[in-house]
């Protein structure tokens, strides 16, 4: 059952991968991914989210009727997201600044409705945990390394520490919408050539 | 009367919710294949998101602000719009059935689309008046429109091209996303 549990835990670090292999949970992706910092912030936001709402959704599965199944977990999807929303505002307020409509959007994340629908309702609660624990690390680390790629080249820094010398001329497209499309596509595609090996 | 134009261009071009606000995107790669289901999962956001914005607002100023609830916010927005679906799915079903053979299977894919929480939120932070939020609403689901159109008109002929592999399906997708949003860039000079 451990082995079991690991396994799942590690299945989200590199197979199921959210964005790249599991093409869910874009919207953000593209929005958070300009500073270091925002990736963090909201890769641990979503770990959080994530690994609650699969431990419930999990716990509760024998008691929620099919019908409104959906309806069931974007409430317990959505209380979560309302309690990191107000311990964001009051113990990290910039950060909670600078992600701004994000936060209360991590509700409609398809990661976390996908996660609830095909894993936390048919399958027990130790699994879920692993799987919320693995697939929210996974998106943390995937959104970090977006972030790094655009903040180094757009603003010269990585997590507020300069990297480049004076003379460097941030390449701004990388912070703005087209690069951030770019960017991620390009990261797809090298993840695409992992996957054909 | 210019405050509403200024509204509509701002929405639909400068701020475009997909390219500009990348609010929307997991519909848009996934349905933005062929021209028709592009232009059905259009209609369907219009439709879904002027009446969306126009409950949550009521939703937020006759409940949610005089009970001093407004940590709950999240929390009703995304079950007044989950209810609406559902309720226009039924309605439609029952009483225009054209309507609804038409707008398929994007009616309830709405529910989880960023774009339309997205919007409700944007239109309370903003604070706008009941008819700025229909009006803002209406041009942001036209703008996301657009935008759709737009790309699966792309995708269609890039379906026709010599892709390596690795770029295939959702890469270039994206890069060409990209450039569609670079272009929109040309429109940031129009509102001051």
């Amino acid at each position: 059952m451990v082995k079991r549990a690991v396994n799942e835990f590690v299945k989200g670090l590199w197979e199921e991968i959210p964005p790249f292999r599991l093409v869910l949970g874009l919207c953000p992706t593209l929005a958070v991914t300009k500073t270091v910092e925002n990736a963090l912030g909201m890769g641990m936001a979503v770990i959080f989210v994530l690994t609650c709402s699969n431990v419930i959704v999990s716990a509760l599965r024998n008691l929620i009727p099919k019908q409104v199944r959906i309806a069931c977990f974007i409430v317990v999807i959505a209380t979560f997201v309302t309690i990191v929303e107000l311990v964001m505002q009051a113990f990290t307020y910039p950060l909670y600044l600078k992600l701004g409509i994000f936060i209360p959007l991590i509700v409609v994340n398809c990661i976390l409705l996908g996660r609830a629908e095909a894993f936390a309702s048919k399958n027990g609660v130790i699994y879920s945990l692993a799987d919320g624990l693995g697939i929210g690390i996974g998106y943390t680390l995937a959104l970090s390394a977006l972030a790094s790629i655009r903040e180094m080249f757009g603003y010269g820094t990585f997590y507020h520490i300069p990297v480049f010398g004076p003379s460097f001329k941030p390449f701004s497209f990388m912070v703005k919408a087209p690069g951030a499309f770019v960017c991620l596509g390009l990261m797809l595609c090298i993840m695409n050539m992992f996957k054909k090996k | 009367m210019e405050n509403y134009i200024v509204l509509v261009i701002s929405c639909i071009f400068v701020n475009n919710i997909l390219l500009m606000q990348y609010l929307g995107n997991c519909p848009f790669l996934g349905v933005s294949k062929k021209m028709e289901t592009a232009f059905g999962m259009a209609m369907a956001v219009i439709f879904v998101l002027v009446m969306a914005g126009a409950v949550t607002w009521v939703v937020n100023y006759y409940i949610l602000k005089p009970y001093d609830l407004e940590y709950l916010r999240t929390l009703s927005f995304i079950l007044v719009i989950a209810s609406l679906v559902q309720l226009v799915e039924m309605f439609l079903k029952k009483n225009v059935p054209a309507l609804y053979a038409g707008l398929g299977i994007y009616l309830p894919l709405i529910t989880t689309n960023c774009a339309v929480l997205g919007v409700c939120l944007i239109n309370m932070k903003e604070e706008y008046d009941f008819i700025h939020t229909l009006v803002s609403s209406f041009s942001y689901a036209t703008g996301f429109g657009l935008a759709l159109v737009l790309f699966a008109a792309i995708r269609e002929r890039i379906l026709l091209a010599r892709v390596p592999k690795p770029l295939q399906d959702t890469s270039i997708g994206l890069v060409t996303a990209g450039m569609l949003s670079l272009a929109f860039f040309g429109f940031k000079g129009m509102i001051h």
